[in-house]
């Protein structure tokens, strides 16, 4: 792949029938301390070959430390097509682990859906749409230098045709876990383990890694650090039965999410259950997922929740670190948001590179060891009772999970399911003594003997399987002649590999934008006020997605979406040039030739000075490396100073720094040092330059000085400008 | 049911047990509790579990889900529908996929069931 180009989906959709999957099982990361620019790190893994560093990086030689975590993304817009281009976003940034939510329903799909129908909330998982994005997945790893696990669930009444298919596809990881099934989608429990059984036989062949469903009690509590006991027993009854169904401990991984969210002081809460969880299960793999019970609309104050969460997985541990995107209390996630929370993952692990070297928890402190032991006291004590009343399936139906208590505490609002019902209730079927299955990676018993089989390997007995013989997979394309992704491509075409472009937040061509304004009014009045400004603008199906706030009359945050419904010919939109640059060597030697003085300050009344530095010391790269002779005057500099200045020392150039921009300070003191010069008489013999971060380079010359400089500028772009432009030599190119 | 926090009471018995021990006491319920659901999956089959096998011997999702409803009809499930093939191919000395393509006739399924019960007995 080209990285200047898009992903070509046609060529995706191509000869799928013939795609096979480059290899399988689960990859880790694998932890590489080592130097990126100046600095060393101890928790990280091996960059990248193509990223997209965090935005401050470019401070620091546009490093990019990846931690040594597995970071998931959760892409879950329905269209498989568009969620393939977000897949390559999240690569870019971080993501090595591609969660695929799958579409509301599939749960209670009795069966495979075949196709590539469009899902709600999710994509209905089927083969074809597998190996699209596995094929995709396999070009967008090579880009970016590093395996990516591509990852969706085994669950619900199809699960082992599910476990099979994903052996035969290549996912690399899938939750499984039959408490799942139970608890929260009402399919039988009997049913439900008996599957699971084959399911994880399936998926310790083929290495995936597993997720348990943990997590989702946590989510579906009142009260959700009140379900810590239970949530121990949950992720020991999946373990130890993925254990003995043959998947190894180092892919068995326990979802485990921080339970509480602030205002509640939820570090202090969650660490005992954090610590009391590795203490007992420390031979198994973390998945650290981010709390969503307690998230509201604000991207603000999810994302600080999240990074508490991190701060939680750092002192602790996690082996993967799953990301919630921040706007999942408003919407589908967007693929901005995607990019958000793996970037949230990704500042949190590098600032927090190497910090147990000096931060450790106090595993003395009696509170907090009482607090552990107590924690698994409880637990044992619900497994005491689970046996007592009869085993698990039992304990379900007295409603003993997801009860609103603090174990042993009883609040009577638990889940209760009766044995014998649920969906798929009663379809069991007890093995006779001669049955038998000749595959690979069968759960339990099966009569191999009677034909004289390898038990290790039933498979001999027809010559193989499709996990051996992946030509014997049988491939269905469409079933659907009416949805599918070539008529979604048919109606987007437009905006494919075309001039056309509309702004999307999940679909390709959907036109959605957000816009973020402060009303200066209550809140009602402002959720109308904010949908008549939408009407103005000419937005079409506009929502508010979010208010805050800021003081009961003085105002209201309000953020809106709305979509927009023309669109932009990129051939007609004027894109100013990129900022020249001439060579350090080519400046170097001109400069010796014309030797030139330079005088430059902060003006006004600010104490900024980091920018300006840069632009002109050596150690930065500053213009001074290109032999120019700087004045450096200080901070809060007078405007008069800085002319007298380059008067007195028979300069050729004034470089402003102007930071401060509060009622456009910074372009009326550009104004106002060009009327200075021009007072003095002095206008022609000096070039005059302003920069800072809110400099826009067209409102600058507009103000009478020569240049501006904005974010990003470096001392080479400056030299250039400067030996292009100087008024007493003419450039000669 | 409703109850009050009576951990006190009810984990009494465990005070004494110092970090290894409870840790070993939690897996040992564990195991304990969890050994009848692998025992009882062992000894069990599904219309899932029996598709997913016809499925790795060369049915597509269609094909298998026809072959699995027809089983429960002929009341064989409990041998195994891959046994069923695996049979059928042998005695009539053809290949696994052509039984699978013959097999979804029910006239032809329900004829080779007979000869498939009758080797079972």
């Amino acid at each position: 792949m080209n990285i200047h180009e898009k992903i070509d989906i046609e060529m995706i959709l191509e000869d799928l029938e013939h795609y096979r999957p480059k290899r399988k099982g689960w990859v880790w990361r694998t932890a590489l301390p080592q130097t990126l620019g100046p600095f060393k790190y101890k928790d990280t893994s091996a960059t990248l070959s193509n990223f997209q560093p965090l935005p401050a990086a470019h401070s620091f030689k546009n490093i990019d430390p990846q931690p040594k975590a597995v970071i998931t993304t959760e892409i879950a817009s329905g269209r498989f097509e568009d969620d393939i281009r977000r897949m390559r976003m999240a690569a870019w940034h971080g993501a090595d682990h591609m969660m695929v939510i799958r579409t509301a329903g599939q749960s209670h799909f009795d069966g495979l859906i075949e196709g590539t129908p469009q899902g709600v909330g999710g994509i209905p998982i089927t083969r074809k749409q597998l190996r699209a994005q596995r094929k995709a997945l396999d070009l967008i790893e090579e880009e970016v230098g590093r395996p990516i696990n591509y990852h969706s669930y085994v669950s619900g009444v199809a699960g082992p045709e599910i476990a099979a298919m994903f052996v035969e596809e290549g996912v690399n990881g899938a939750h499984q876990d039959p408490q799942y099934n139970v608890l929260y989608r009402n399919i039988n429990m009997v049913r439900s383990f008996v599957d699971a059984a084959s399911s994880k036989a399936m998926m310790a062949y083929g290495e995936l890694a597993q997720i348990d469903g943990a997590h989702n009690a946590n989510a579906t509590a009142v009260e959700a650090w009140k379900v810590t006991p239970e949530l121990l027993v949950q992720h020991a009854i999946n373990s130890y039965f993925s254990l003995q169904c043959g998947i190894k401990k180092e892919n068995i991984c326990l979802s485990s999410v921080p339970p509480t969210a602030p205002p509640a002081p939820c570090m202090r809460l969650d660490l005992p259950y954090a610590l009391a969880l590795r203490d007992l299960f420390k031979d198994y793999k973390i998945r650290a997922q981010m709390n969503t019970k307690y998230m509201e609309s604000s991207t603000r104050e999810a994302t600080v929740t999240h990074t508490l969460n991190l701060l939680l997985s750092v002192l602790t541990s996690a082996d993967i670190q799953s990301t919630i995107t921040p706007d999942e209390g408003r919407n589908v996630p967007w693929h901005i948001y995607n990019i958000e929370a793996v970037d949230t993952a990704k500042q949190v692990f590098s600032g927090l590179d190497g910090i147990k070297e000096y931060v450790q928890i106090n595993r003395n402190h009696p509170k907090l060891n009482e607090e552990i032991r107590e924690l698994k006291i409880r637990a044992i004590c619900m497994l005491e009772e689970m046996l007592e009343v009869g085993g698990y399936f039992e304990s379900v139906a007295q409603g003993f999970f997801v009860d609103s208590g603090f174990y042993p505490q009883r609040n009577g609002d638990g889940i209760a399911r009766p044995v014998d019902g649920g969906i798929a209730a009663n379809t069991i079927v007890s093995k006779n003594k001669r049955y038998f299955a000749p595959v690979e990676a069968v759960f339990g018993y099966n009569n191999v003997e009677q034909y004289n089989v390898s038990s290790s390997n039933p498979s001999t007995a027809i010559g193989g399987s499709t996990f051996t013989h992946p030509d014997w997979i049988q491939y269905i394309d469409e079933l659907d002649e009416s949805d599918n992704v070539y008529q979604r491509l048919n109606d987007t075409k437009p905006y494919r590999n075309t001039n056309t472009i509309r702004p999307e937040m999940e679909w390709l061509g959907d036109g959605v934008v957000l816009l973020t304004m402060m009303i200066p009014a209550k809140e009602d009045i402002a959720i109308a006020g904010a949908l008549s400004v939408a009407k103005h603008m000419n937005l079409q199906e506009a929502e508010v997605i979010s208010t805050e706030i800021m003081q009961l009359a003085e105002g209201t945050r309000v953020e809106l979406k709305g979509k927009i419904e023309f669109d932009i010919d990129m051939t007609t939109l004027k894109i100013p040039p990129k900022k020249e640059v001439l060579s350090d060597e080519f400046l170097k030697d001109y400069l010796a030739r014309y030797p030139m003085k330079i005088v430059a300050g902060t003006v006004g009344e600010d104490e900024h000075s980091v920018g300006l530095r840069e632009i002109i010391d050596i150690k930065h790269g500053g213009i001074e490396k290109y032999g120019i002779d700087c004045l450096y005057l200080g901070t809060s500099v007078p405007l008069e100073k800085c002319v007298d200045a380059a008067i007195e020392s028979d300069a050729q150039a004034i470089l402003i720094s102007t930071i401060i921009s509060h009622d456009d300070i910074h372009y009326k003191n550009m104004k106002k040092l060009h009327d200075i010069c021009v007072e003095k008489g002095v206008r022609d013999r000096f070039l005059l330059i302003a920069g800072g971060t809110q400099v826009s380079p067209e409102v600058a010359v507009v103000q009478g000085i020569d240049a501006g400089f904005g974010r990003k500028t470096k001392g080479n772009h400056v030299a250039t400008f400067l030996v292009k432009y100087r008024k007493d030599v003419p450039y000669e190119g | 049911m409703k109850r009050n926090d009576d951990i006190i009471t009810r984990g009494a018995h465990l005070q004494h047990l110092d970090d290894q021990q409870l840790n070993e006491r939690f897996w040992e319920l564990t195991k304990q509790l969890v050994d009848p659901l692998l025992k009882l999956a062992s000894t069990s089959t599904s219309p899932s579990i029996e598709r997913s096998v016809a499925m790795r011997m060369g049915a597509s999702s269609i094909e298998a889900t026809r072959l699995v409803f027809l089983a429960q009809q002929q009341m064989i499930l409990e041998y195994g529908i891959g046994h069923f093939l695996y049979f059928i191919a042998k005695a009539t000395k053809q290949s696994l996929r052509e039984v699978i393509v013959a097999a979804q006739d029910e006239l032809y399924f329900v004829e080779q069931c007979k000869r498939f019960k009758e080797a079972m007995q």
